[in-house]
């Protein structure tokens, strides 16, 4: 065990896997000698040479589509896509291609290939920079969409997309990738499908993901001194959804709350909410919320920590889920 | 400043397109391209016979409701067999929905071929079994699949080249030049064969582009490009194997004509006249090359008649195939997804067996 950022889990993921299996390969924009503008393929260039990890032209549509050649060639590309917004001029290549040819195909054609996403705000990054774009990928079929909430999830978590199969969205939340903790590289495969319950608790389950795993366990801390024992669910797969962790833990408390940084209408965290519904509604206590950020494009920097779901905002609905006991207050629906 | 090394194969097209044989089908006398040998030429016959007889039993079987939708290549049969017979075993061909004869060329299964259009299931065919990549709808996306294979071919080792099909419109898709763009930075074994029937659709060339030909595209990426006439199969075979040959990326822009319209759901008779139709069908692919060899001495009547046969013989077998009823089991809706099913997948394929029960 040893503390690392995420950005260095992902870098050393990258680096195993380099090593271990030749067909691994990692391009993209400035991930050569820069090492990535988050510096997350630091040093792999040198250590493994151009043949397998370089700079392509810059061009979103011509990395993924010349990576899905590359996987009916039998190699493994890992391809960065600079930011979230940036991704989308190969919003084509992944969800005609990448995400079907497997089904198109009836299984002949295998495409192990993994897109790396840095997503999200909370960095002061100017607009196009923080989009939260999950949903426009889980809503695609054929596609694992996974995300890591902690720097050894964000270690396991890259080296099982990598070894996977099936093409994988890796989305890296980037406010958390200087954020430090501890890494254990040896160990079991998380399972990866599987949710994680990063925090057990009695009251109330706390479903969330990514950047917002942090939150929901500060939040976690803030409701206990205010007698409340919350359960924090960390998804980590976003599709394929695991039902069987998330429902248990709503089963056991009664109460859910769905948080993302995402924009709320026809958001991911809707799925969420309906699936808990559909699967658990005679164990619940009061509706599933969500706290979100609000149904607006990225706001400027100056103005995204209003957006951004905050501590006192998911306590805020913890409390409205307090129907039976009568704590609804001032909250309106 | 550092500027790239400019390449050695030289990059601009010819003012006119590169030829073999004549629209009368005498042989062009100065031509740079090398006359293929006399039983290349003969196969390359028998394959546009027996290709074009397939497309006009495509087309039959629309009208029967056998199929759901055709898009015919008749006129450009030199592009779809010429440059498929140019290519080695090895290699790998990149179609598009229009390339049903290269497919069957290439040895696919014609039933395999035509399972897409069909309604059967998108895809027939085992893409490792024949090289030959998924047929393609998604105008472009194809060519940058093709770099990638190529470019991990030469990765690996492999000495393989990738043939992708673009038709004149899909030149104008963002994707073509990245995929030049990729192709040229990467040199990677690509030949780009754009096949320029004339039409988008109804959109005609005119509104398209605006550079002296197509094959001009490729000069800006550092990409040799050739324009050659895709009305004459023993040009296209020497320029389309001189591409693969070279190692490095070539854009070939063909000139020709779709006979028929977009598929069997359009009306040719909106966009274009029958001077226009009848002027092309005097360039014939299948006439010019027949009189070539004719006159050779390479081709006689009995040569002819069993080439005829075979190819009555080859559309009789399409309709075989394609007469029976296919009946897609509902559990296959859930097959392949992903490389193991899921939970959520299997639920649901209990639910609609259970609904069918
Ligand atoms: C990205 C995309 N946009 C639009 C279409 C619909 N479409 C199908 S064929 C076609 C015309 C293509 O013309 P061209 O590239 O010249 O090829 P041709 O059909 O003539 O062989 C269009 C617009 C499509 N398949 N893909």
């Amino acid at each position: 065990m040893s503390a690392v950022s995420m950005a260095g889990a992902l870098n050393r993921a990258l680096a195993d896997s380099l090593a271990d299996d030749p067909s691994v390969l990692v391009f993209g924009e400035d991930v050569g000698a820069l090492g990535g503008v988050f510096r997350v393929t630091d040093g792999l260039a040198a250590r493994f040479g151009e043949q397998r990890v370089f700079d392509t032209p810059l061009a979103e549509s011509g990395i993924v589509g010349t990576a899905i050649g590359m996987a009916m060639n039998g190699l493994r590309p890992v391809v960065e896509m600079q930011f979230d917004a940036f991704a989308y001029p190969a919003f084509e290549q992944i969800t005609s291609h990448l995400a079907k040819l497997r089904n198109r195909t009836r299984g002949r054609v295998s495409l192990p290939v993994v897109i790396r996403v840095p997503y999200g705000g909370g960095i002061g990054g100017v607009e196009h920079h923080c989009d939260s774009s999950e949903a426009y990928y889980t809503h695609t079929p054929g596609l694992r969409v996974v995300t890591p909430g902690t720097p050894d999830d964000a270690y396991r978590l890259l080296r099982d997309s990598i070894a996977s199969p099936d093409p994988v969205i890796f989305l890296e939340p980037k406010r958390r990738y200087w954020a430090k903790g501890s890494l254990s590289t040896s160990g079991d495969p998380i399972g990866f499908d599987r949710a994680l319950v990063r925090r057990a608790g009695r009251d109330v389950t706390l479903i969330a993901y990514g950047p917002m795993v942090v939150t929901a366990l500060e939040t976690a801390e803030a409701a206990a001194e205010e007698g409340w024992d919350v359960e924090v669910v960390d998804l980590r797969s976003l599709s394929p959804f695991d039902d069987e962790t998330v429902c248990a833990s709503v089963r056991r408390t009664g109460r859910a709350v769905v948080v993302h940084e995402a924009s709320g209408f026809g958001g991911y965290g809707a799925e969420v909410v309906a699936r808990v519904t559909e699967r658990c509604f005679h164990h619940l206590h009061a509706p599933v919320l969500r706290v979100t950020g609000f149904d607006i494009p990225y706001p400027p920097p100056k103005l995204e920590e209003h957006h951004l779901p905050s501590v006192d905002r998911i306590l805020d609905a913890i409390a409205r889920l307090q129907w039976d006991d009568e704590v609804v207050g001032s909250y309106g629906a | 400043m550092a500027r790239t090394r400019a390449p050695e194969r030289t990059l601009l097209p010819s003012d006119e397109p590169l030829s073999l044989l004549r629209k009368d089908g005498s042989p062009v006398d100065d031509s740079p391209l090398a006359m293929p040998d006399d039983d290349v030429l003969v196969e390359l016959y028998r394959r546009m016979v027996v290709g074009r007889r397939f497309d006009t039993q495509a087309t039959s079987l629309t009208k029967q409701g056998r199929l759901a939708v055709y898009p015919s290549s008749r006129g450009q049969e030199a592009c779809e067999v010429g440059s498929v017979l140019a290519l080695r075993p090895t290699d790998w061909l990149f179609p598009t929905y229009r390339d049903s004869v290269a497919l069957v060329t290439r040895g696919v299964d014609p039933a395999e071929t035509l399972t897409l259009l069909q309604g059967g299931w998108h895809l027939g065919y085992d893409p490792y079994e024949h090289r030959v990549g998924p047929q393609c709808t998604p105008l472009a996306t194809n060519t940058l699949h093709a770099v990638g294979f190529a470019h991990a071919a030469r990765l690996k080792g492999e000495d393989t080249a990738a043939l992708v099909f673009v038709g004149d419109g899909a030149t104008s898709e963002g994707d073509t030049h990245e995929a030049l763009n990729f192709a040229g930075v990467w040199k990677a074994p690509v030949v780009f064969l754009v096949q320029n029937n004339g039409y988008a659709i109804s959109v005609p060339m005119s509104k398209q582009n605006a550079a002296p030909s197509l094959a001009h595209k490729g000069i800006g990426y550092g990409v040799p490009s050739v324009l050659v006439d895709g009305n004459d199969v023993a040009a296209v075979y020497a320029v389309v194997r001189e591409a693969v040959l070279s190692g490095g990326p070539t854009l070939i822009e063909a000139l020709t004509y779709r006979i028929e319209a977009h598929t069997n759901a359009d009306d040719a008779t909106r966009y274009r006249t029958s001077d226009e139709v009848a002027a092309w069908l005097d360039r014939d692919p299948v006439d010019r090359l027949e009189t070539y060899l004719t006159s050779r001495g390479l081709l006689d009547n009995a040569r002819r008649a069993a080439i005829t046969a075979e190819a009555e013989e080859f559309a009789a077998s399409v309709r075989s195939k394609m007469n029976v009823d296919v009946e897609p089991s509902p559990d296959d809706l859930f097959e392949h997804v992903y490389a193991s099913m899921p939970r959520h997948l299997r639920e649901q394929a209990t639910a609609l067996r259970e609904e069918l029960a």
